[in-house]
């Protein structure tokens, strides 16, 4: 039987985030703060600060399909999640300097990111990557865009409504769902380069 | 009734790109619908479930509002088959491919996601240089163009794969490739895909082949026995990883394997992986030579 909890972002009790366990399932109300590649060179390897405050935040991997308004705001058109991998370096920083507690992508964080979540108390929420369509339904508005330049990789707030279903992939106790699922795919690659 | 001039039909294969591009954003094909109901059927892991419902959940909402399935516009990748006697040149036709692609980028809106390669600098509405990108076929004495638009997402994309195995390693060394690429490739490429395998031919050319592959309807079998059977072991194989719908584990690691073969050089081994996410995006029409329009689900 899968555990579910419901989580408001941003979190500022630490408890919160201990009470998830790789495998439980999660839906997200509140704010959702979208953040992509460039998004986080610019923090960290251009030294710029964010101007939208990350403390207790839920991170989303994404660049979303968007519509610019007469009045300067933006509505939604389709917005959903990027692969995680590839921003995996900005974990540590995010959670020791900037206090983000959750970061929601696609495909997992590779192991090096297991130890840094559990030593910072932050967990990774695997979301069904590609089901945009229905995450699009799930974002209610776009409340605040920094760094309209980077676009579509810029800082976006996002107030979502019964975000999800996500999937606690790491948690802050060292556990991840992609590790445990590698390992044993290792051990049945052997058996079946056996077989071949 | 005037005669159709070559100005109108590049005009024909503009509207038919730019539909197309949209089309295959918006509406996934039956086949690939029917492989992910299949897949949700014998799923016997809860997350593996669960991904797999919402992934349905996802694609009737897209149905209901008109959206896109996945936000990853992709780069735009047409497959065009032109027929000897089609009345407009190839090089006609790639105009009309790139400014059907921009036209759907700027009008619908969709996210462009076209740069310089070095400088990261945005090019154009889905456009730049050398994109979109095109795989040619030309047939003898037909005088339609048969065209497929493929939008490619980058999370699959970037789980492409090549290895020159050598003879000695055998079709055995080819299995094991695929199967390292798939495992390594774990949850990123968004899996239940469609893995695309390009065997033989040269290095540039198994790849090319393995992104013929994905461009497939789903399921379809190569027409060589040989190398069909090879597509029914590797889906076995594939699916007893417990790599699983989004990585997270379970029994549906891939909906179908494709492998399309090139004759190579007796010293060559190629073997090239293409990734396509379960969200596996492809419209395709036909144009006849007076600029009629007939598009297709099933192609």
């Amino acid at each position: 039987m899968t555990t579910t909890h419901e989580l408001t972002f941003p979190v500022h009790d630490a408890a919160e985030i201990l009470k998830l366990r790789a495998g439980d399932e999660v839906v997200v109300q509140g704010h959702v703060i979208g953040i992509r590649d460039r998004t986080q060179t610019r923090i960290f390897d251009d030294g710029r600060e964010p101007p939208i405050d990350l403390s207790g935040a839920l991170l989303l991997h994404t660049a979303p399909n968007v519509r610019k308004l007469d009045d300067g705001s933006y509505e939604k058109i389709c917005i959903g999640t990027t692969t995680s991998a590839r921003m995996a370096r900005f974990t540590e920083p995010l959670g020791r300097r900037y206090g983000v507690r959750a970061i929601c992508g696609k495909g997992g964080f590779p192991d090096e990111c297991i130890d840094t979540m559990r030593d910072l108390g932050m967990v990774y929420l695997a979301v069904v990557g590609g089901a945009a369509a229905l995450e699009t339904t799930q974002i209610e508005a776009i409340e605040e865009v920094a760094w309209e330049d980077l676009m579509p990789e810029c800082l976006w707030k996002f107030r979502v409504r019964d975000f999800g279903p996500l999937i606690v992939g790491i948690d802050a106790h060292g556990g991840s769902l992609y590790r445990d699922v590698q390992e044993r795919a290792r051990r049945k690659l052997e058996e079946l380069h056996a077989r071949l | 009734m005037t005669a159709l001039t070559a100005t109108d039909l590049q005009h024909a294969v503009e509207d038919a790109a730019a539909h197309l591009y949209v089309w295959a954003l918006k509406d996934i094909p039956q086949d690939l619908r029917d492989a992910l109901a299949a897949a949700r059927e014998r799923e016997t892991s809860p997350t593996g479930r669960r991904v797999l419902e919402t992934i349905h959940r996802n694609v009737a909402v897209a149905d209901d509002e008109r959206n896109l399935v996945c936000q990853d516009t992709g780069i735009a990748v047409y497959h065009a088959t032109v027929g000897e006697h089609f009345p407009l040149h190839p090089a006609r036709i790639y105009e009309a491919l790139r400014a059907g692609t921009a036209r759907a980028t700027i009008e619908h809106p969709l996210r462009s996601n076209a740069v310089h390669t070095i400088t990261r600098e945005r090019t154009g509405p889905n456009i730049g240089y050398r994109l979109p990108i095109v795989h040619w076929e030309f047939v003898a004495d037909g005088d339609a163009l048969d065209l497929k638009c493929v939008p490619k997402g980058s999370g699959s994309e970037n789980m492409s794969f090549l290895k020159m195995c050598v003879p000695a390693d055998g079709v055995k060394g080819v299995k094991q490739f695929v199967l390292e690429s798939v495992v390594g490739a774990g949850g990123k490429p968004c899996p239940p895909g469609i893995v695309g395998v390009g065997i033989g031919g040269s290095a540039d050319y198994a790849m090319h082949l393995a992104k013929e592959a994905i461009m497939r309807p789903v399921g379809t079998r190569n027409p060589d026995p040989v190398v069909a059977r090879l597509e029914d072991e590797l889906y076995e194989l594939l699916n007893e990883t417990g790599i699983g719908p989004m990585g997270l584990g379970g029994d549906v690691t891939v909906l179908q394997v494709h492998v399309e073969h090139a004759d190579t050089h007796m010293t060559l081994n190629p073997v090239a992986v293409n990734y396509q996410c379960w969200a596996a995006r492809r419209a395709s029409a036909r144009i006849d030579a007076d600029g009629a329009t007939h598009y297709d689900r099933d192609a």
